[in-house]
């Protein structure tokens, strides 16, 4: 069971390295939207800090979007899906370590450059660590989830707008426990129980989207 | 396979079971003589309900007769979050037995529960407007019957993109009850949320209490909308039965006996 998860981060991480252009549209569109926002709302810099977490978490949200619904299309398309679907081994942890190395790719990139936003946005370094924080617990999130909406949607038309409308309300408590962990700070309320209710939304989500994931794959490709 | 013809022809008709309204084939008569009943329920209760509403119920005394919107909007809320309830758990339903007639109900009920959520958006912003000055605050009750709304478009919108039924239902079921799961988290979120924000003072949970015929008026419209949620709901699983077993002998003997006049039989 392990060697098989292994053995997949391993092939997509592989993969995602031949192409890598797939990997840095994520990203560029996270840079793209968060800088527009100032363009959009006044460079005031009060402003930008006070708006600056809940800019960063949507466009996180928007940036897993809209990579998250190829996770398994490439391997829909060559077949390895079905593969994946026959095999002896459980299929939600097949799924899981495609989460895992998807994250690796998109949503970890998205924490790291995180900072140089935070910095864009007037922030002080504790705030940027906050957000950071919120992000680094929160994206692997992000991503569980989406696997869900990209294998009910896989093959379908329309299926961008589709996962919007599948996944969003479902973000919709991290985007609050995220963005809000900077004010309650400010606020001077503690970040610990932000942080604890995004750790707790990481594990319902750990131990419920690979198995729907895998349920809904199985459904798609029956 | 409960709902096969062979397994129905296995139930005997003197003993009760539990799936032997499970097929299409015998719930469609059955469910087209529970509609009459629903009618007139929900015309007699909808009646009483608004003259209780309208004559009985005392103006109030803070908010004068605009209050008297709560007369459809409590019941609509109450209803768009019943109805997904129930929506998920006819989904489990069919998930666990494999009955075709489950996402079908399942199917057919949520049009309406959108509809109640879309009525209970609609009336708290137009009660908004006189009591708190404006129509829409993010107060937690409003966001997340917001998002409830959503879960029913993204439900619909799923099973409309997919045109094989069997994968309609599964992939829909799946959505419903992962929706389902992530209803409570997102209220509880969006209620913590308010708290920390505080933007506006409106608190709804400070309502002096009601007066017994507000309270009269209020669950006999509840009761009525729940007669015409039962009966909508039914003719619109009759619908989708007679639409996706049209290939088979019971909807060819009853669309021939329908040429008949007689629908029912």
């Amino acid at each position: 069971m392990l060697s098989v998860f292994v053995s997949v981060v391993r092939r997509d991480l592989l993969l995602a390295w031949r192409r890598r252009s797939d990997v840095l549209t994520a990203l560029g569109f996270f840079l793209l939207v968060t800088s527009l926002f100032p363009l959009g709302v006044g460079p005031e810099p009060d402003q930008l800090s006070r708006i600056a977490a809940g800019v960063m978490w949507v466009a996180a949200l928007l940036a897993t979007l809209l990579s998250v619904q190829r996770l398994f299309e490439s391997d829909e398309a060559d077949g390895t899906l079905e593969q994946m679907l026959l095999s002896v081994e459980p299929l939600a942890v097949i799924v899981l370590a495609k989460v895992c190395a998807y994250w690796l790719l998109t949503g970890l990139p998205l924490v790291v450059i995180a900072p140089l936003i935070a910095l864009q946005f007037n922030l002080s370094p504790d705030e940027t660590l906050i957000v950071c924080a919120t992000l680094l617990i929160g994206t692997p999130t992000l991503s569980l989830l989406g696997a869900v909406g990209a294998s009910l949607t896989l093959g379908l038309r329309g299926g961008g707008a589709l996962i919007a409308l599948l996944v969003l309300p479902l973000y919709v408590p991290l985007l609050i426990f995220g963005a809000g962990a900077v004010d309650a700070w400010r606020a001077g309320l503690g970040v610990q129980s932000h942080l604890a209710l995004l750790g707790a939304c990481l594990l319902v989500a750990f131990a419920v989207c690979p198995l729907a994931s895998a349920a809904a794959l199985r459904i798609a490709q029956d | 396979m409960s709902d096969s013809p062979l397994s129905a022809a296995r139930v005997p008709s003197a003993g009760f079971s539990l799936f032997h309204y499970a097929s299409p084939q015998t719930f469609f008569p059955l469910a087209g003589k529970l509609l009459w009943p629903c009618w007139i329920a929900a015309l007699l209760l909808t009646v009483a309900g608004l003259y209780t509403a309208f004559f009985v119920a005392p103006t109030d005394a803070t908010q004068g007769d605009s209050y008297r919107i709560i007369f459809i909007h409590v019941p609509a809320a109450w209803m768009s979050m019943v109805i997904y309830m129930a929506m998920a758990f006819w989904c489990a339903v069919g998930l666990v037995f494999n009955t075709r007639l489950s996402f079908m109900m399942s199917s057919a009920l949520a049009p309406t529960g959108a509809l109640w959520a879309f009525i209970a958006l609609w009336t708290g912003a137009l009660w908004g407007k006189p009591t708190w000055g404006t129509y829409w605050v993010w107060d937690a009750r409003l966001t997340s019957e917001l998002i409830l709304f959503f879960l029913y478009c993204g439900y619909m919108a799923l099973q409309a993109a997919i045109d094989d039924p069997r994968r309609a239902d599964r992939a829909g079921a799946l959505i419903a009850i992962v929706g389902a799961i992530n209803v409570p988290i997102i209220y509880f979120s969006v209620k913590w949320w308010n708290t920390l924000h505080q933007g506006s003072s409106v608190s709804m949970t400070q309502s002096p209490t009601m007066a017994t015929t507000m309270l009269t008026g209020m669950l006999l419209m509840a009761l009525a909308a729940w007669a015409y949620t039962i009966g909508v709901a039914l003719v619109r699983v009759r619908a989708i039965m007679i639409e996706r077993e049209r290939h088979t002998d019971w909807v060819r003997q009853l669309s021939q006996a329908g040429s008949n006049g007689d629908m029912n039989a």
